[in-house]
């Protein structure tokens, strides 16, 4: 054991860099010479003899040879291969700085005229690529990026290439990030199952299997079907891809559970204002979508002042950007409720027109101020990425972050409502107006709060849909039937309501659509909410008694 | 009828079926001339004409706000654009007996519910029965589980986005986001013969007086009656004997066949149907027609329908930044400032507001009576119409 790390080590040490002396060897220098023979043979032997020296600065010559940098400087019968730089104008010559082929000592300047370029034709740049991509892989392997590192692992396990189980083997025994050694580990097991002896390759199979390597599928399933290929090899590629196969199950189902979860707390957040505006009023807002839209757009506002005034605090603006986006759609809701939709109450189908009136409205200003098309958004380095939770399931950490938003609204929402003598105001006015009034409770005022608070959250769901989705002038306009949906199912009579009905329908949603695709999920959705409303046909938590009929 | 109204509908009558077209038959050096493109635009505007009426006896009638009427004028407009891609048979593009955009999507055969609209029969009854029968079954299940007020139009929206999205796809056969185009014949007659679009024009126009007849004898009739008495407080209509779901169920019905009517006759006109016809948007747009129009009288919902269209192909050519915003000014406007409508504010002027909307007031809104709801035992009191004041 000991040993054999020992000798991987030092063939690690061995193609880390090879030492100086072997690098300008008289093989090297030959190949360079007949780089210039106008042999197509030749020079791809070359080429061939340059690469496998895997010397940096080779590989770079060859790089500059691929663009057309290199060329030839003719004295006599000897020809020097030189590198070409900067091309500049003097006096009436074009001129061009060259350097030395290996180590780029500079020559000096030269005309143009004076040096012939080496082609680099088609076939040459074929057999050119291989070695630089190998040296690229080889390279991100070192890399200190973790995730280069497994990118890098990616590449090795699908190329699967025979030469480079060894530089896999290396990597491994130095990894310690937990991902990136699965992702060398597949990879060694892929260029294994590809290259082994039988005994190798059912290990190789087994070891997949264990790894629960979804890429591995492919390729097993190959070996299961190949005849030539012994019993036990095939066996074991069986029971890898059954294995295989039960894990992705796993991982799809709690793939979907998760998406659904997503779902559900963005229907959450954006229908909770809607529902409480609703419950209190009777009065649907249309314009709620361009309210998200006017909090998506301060936040990208807040974004933008913090790139220019304070790039150095810019992972904060999302920070500051919730509560102003939640301010901004709360003083547009107030100047709504104050100005127009006061007027209208006990109308409920004229105020949904009204607030369609003011949405467009709305929206056309988005769409004049700031463009038609979509701004750009760019998400906080700590909400980019994921949390790996199992083998081929990552977690993104704006979801998350959604979900916690969400569920955070919902228990700030209980705690106004029931914890706050505020909260009890709204919701006497909720139950009787006339009532509320005569005992004391400014309902006007009432109204104008509510308002301005189920307004604020639309605005705070706005940005936080920004960290998902795309931010443009029509941003509510995708959300906003399928939040309308939530608060009918809901039905206005508890909060309880609103958040089973978005969990109902974001988990319903995600889960018919691997089966119907997602338009057809969407329309089953509406079909079961109508035949939902069959049975409930004021929502989940209906109003009862004598206010239910008026 | 009135003599007066009776009198007042025939000139109209007169005037859009038989005055326009032989003023567009006239020379173009005539001074009474009308040219072939305000001609289609005003068969397009009487197309629309006619969902405004139906959509006015859904809502200014009967009280309930449909937000999806889109979907009734889009399958209409879909079943006739549907005879007429096969009627173009192998003069397509691609030569071929399918419609074009089949052979783009590499479709070999004709789809089954395609072949029937060879049939110039079946396509004339599918324009009035396809529509009918989804709203029948809509209707059926909302009316009878007395889903009303917000939660239907909330319904009705949801629909039309779900038509929409359905509509879109490509593998509903139906030609995706670029839906029908390119008819090049319509029952045999060329569509870009001046002479056919006069036809088209005039059949338009004769559908908008019978449609108006009907629409003006089912108000007139007790059953209208019923319609503004659910309205004004369907728990009293229902307490009185009736059922209100019947009622609103045949209303939903007549309207949505209107609708596809219209669709039928905006599609060979206009050239074209895609599912942007179809949509959210679209639906909310054809109740503004009636709001700005007047609704609860049917002359003011075809007059919406050509007031605030002709704005739209004035304003949409020459600013078209403003369009939406005038359209949302437009919505919020005539709910707060004229809730009668152009027709209401006309009237008002004149003083003959009783003779034109008979009974179909919205103004006087006893806000304070509505506001005192009952005593509530679980919660949030539910959106209802308020109580208005009993028929005059």
């Amino acid at each position: 054991m000991r040993r054999s790390l020992l000798l991987l080590l030092l063939f690690v040490a061995w193609l880390a860099g090879p030492p100086a002396s072997h690098a300008q060897s008289s093989e090297a220098l030959k190949a360079l010479a007949d780089l210039a023979v106008d042999d197509t043979d030749r020079r791809e032997a070359a080429v061939g003899v340059l690469g496998a020296t895997r010397d940096t600065k080779w590989l770079e010559f060859l790089a500059a040879l691929r663009d057309g940098n290199v060329y030839a400087r003719g004295k006599g019968t000897t020809l020097e291969i030189v590198v070409g730089g900067a091309k500049t104008t003097k006096g009436e010559q074009d001129v061009i700085e060259i350097v030395t082929a290996y180590d780029r000592k500079l020559i000096g300047t030269v005309p143009v005229a004076s040096v012939t370029e080496i082609a680099a034709d088609r076939r040459l740049r074929i057999a050119i690529k291989p070695f630089l991509d190998a040296d690229e892989t080889r390279v991100q392997l070192a890399s200190p990026d973790a995730e280069a590192r497994r990118g890098a692992a990616l590449k090795l396990g699908h190329q699967a290439d025979a030469g480079a189980a060894a530089v896999v083997e290396a990597a491994i025994a130095k990894e310690t990030v937990p991902n990136v050694r699965h992702a060398l580990e597949e990879a060694l097991a892929l260029i294994r199952l590809a290259h082994g002896e039988p005994a190798v390759r059912v290990l190789a199979a087994q070891a997949l299997g264990g790894l629960h390597s979804f890429d591995g599928m492919p390729a097993l399933q190959r070996l299961a079907a190949e005849t030539s290929a012994s019993r036990a090899e095939r066996e074991a590629a069986t029971v890898a891809i059954r294995q295989i196969e039960r894990w992705s199950l796993l991982v799809r189902t709690l793939e979907t559970a998760f998406q659904g979860a997503s779902l559900a707390s963005i229907l959450l957040l954006m229908a909770l204002g809607l529902a409480i505006v609703f419950g209190l009023m009777g009065v649907i807002n249309m314009a709620h979508g361009e309210l998200m839209a006017l909090g998506a757009y301060s936040t990208f506002v807040v974004q933008n002042i913090f790139r220019a005034r304070w790039p150095e605090w810019f992972n904060a603006y999302f920070v500051v950007a919730l509560p102003v986006a939640f301010i901004v759609a709360a003083l547009v809701g107030v100047v709504l409720e104050r100005g127009v939709i006061r007027r209208l109450y006990g109308r409920p189908l004229e105020t949904l027109l009204l607030t369609w009136g003011a949405s467009l409205i709305i929206q056309q200003g988005l769409r004049l101020w700031f463009g038609a098309a979509n701004v750009d958004v760019s998400s906080p380095s700590w909400l980019s990425g994921g949390f790996a939770l199992m083998t081929g399931l990552t977690l993104p950490f704006n979801r998350l972050f959604i979900i916690g938003l969400a569920a955070m609204s919902v228990a700030a929402m209980y705690w106004l409502l029931f914890g706050t003598g505020a909260g009890l105001r709204i919701r006497a006015v909720t139950q009787n107006r006339g009532m509320s009034s005569c005992l004391g409770v400014r309902a006007g005022w009432v109204d104008a709060t509510t308002f301005a608070l189920g307004a604020g959250l639309a605005g705070l769901a706005g940005a936080a849909l920004t960290q998902i989705g795309n931010v443009g002038p029509s941003l509510g306009q995708n959300y906003i039937v399928d939040s309308f949906m939530v608060v009918v199912t809901g039905g206005v009579g508890k909060l309880a309501g609103t958040i089973l009905a978005a969990a109902g329908i974001g988990g319903l949603n995600k889960g018919i659509e691997p089966a119907l695709g997602a338009v057809f999920a969407k329309v089953a959705i509406l079909l079961l909410v109508i035949l939902f409303l069959q049975r409930r046909p004021a929502g989940l938590f209906a109003t009862r008694g004598r206010s239910a009929e008026a | 009828m009135p003599r007066r109204e009776a009198a007042a509908v025939a000139a109209a009558a007169l005037l859009l079926v038989v005055v326009l077209p032989i003023c567009n038959a006239l020379p173009a050096s005539s001074a009474l001339h009308v040219s072939d493109f305000r001609l289609n635009l005003f068969g397009k505007f009487l197309a629309y004409a006619i969902l405004a009426l139906g959509l006015d006896l859904l809502w200014g009638y009967a009280g309930v706000l449909s937000l999806g009427h889109g979907v009734f004028f889009g399958l209409g407009a879909y079943a006739m654009g549907m005879h007429l891609m096969l009627e173009i048979g192998a003069k397509s593009v691609y030569q071929s007996a399918l419609p074009d955009f089949m052979v783009w999507n590499q479709v070999k055969e004709l789809p089954l519910f395609w072949r029937p609209f060879y049939s110039d029969v079946f396509t004339l009854v599918a324009i009035v029965v396809v529509p009918g029968l989804v709203a029948l079954a809509f209707g059926f299940l909302a009316f009878r589980s007395r889903i009303r007020g917000v939660y239907f139009s909330i319904i009705t929206q949801a629909l039309a986005l779900s038509a929409w999205l359905v509509f879109n796809r490509n593998e509903m056969r139906l030609g995706g986001t670029n839906g029908l185009a390119d008819f090049k014949t319509i029952f045999g007659f060329p569509l870009n013969q001046p002479s056919t679009q006069r036809g088209l024009y005039a059949v338009t126009a004769l559908a908008l007086l019978v449609a108006y007849l009907v629409c003006r004898w089912i108000t007139g009739s007790r059953a209208g009656k019923v319609l503004v008495a659910i309205r004004d407080s369907e728990t009293r209509v229902l307490f009185s004997g009736y059922s209100p779901a019947r009622y609103k169920l045949f209303v939903f019905v007549v309207s949505a066949v209107l609708a596809g009517v219209a669709g039928a006759l905006y599609a060979p006109q206009v050239g074209i149907i895609t599912p942007a016809k179809i949509g959210v948007l679209p639906s909310i747009e054809m109740v503004v027609w009636v709001a700005a129009g007047g609704r609860g009288t049917l002359v003011g919902a075809v007059a919406g329908a050509f007031g605030v269209n002709w704005m739209q192909s004035w304003l949409t050519t020459s600013y078209p930044d403003v369009w939406l915003l005038f359209l949302g000014g437009l919505f919020m406007g005539v709910v707060l400032f004229f809730p009668d409508g152009l027709v209401g504010a006309v009237a008002r002027a004149f003083g003959g507001m009783g003779r034109l909307t008979r009974g179909a007031s919205f103004t006087a809104t006893p806000t304070e009576s509505a506001r005192s709801r009952g005593p509530s035992s679980t919660g949030h009191p539910r959106p209802e119409p308020v109580a208005r004041p009993p028929l005059q």
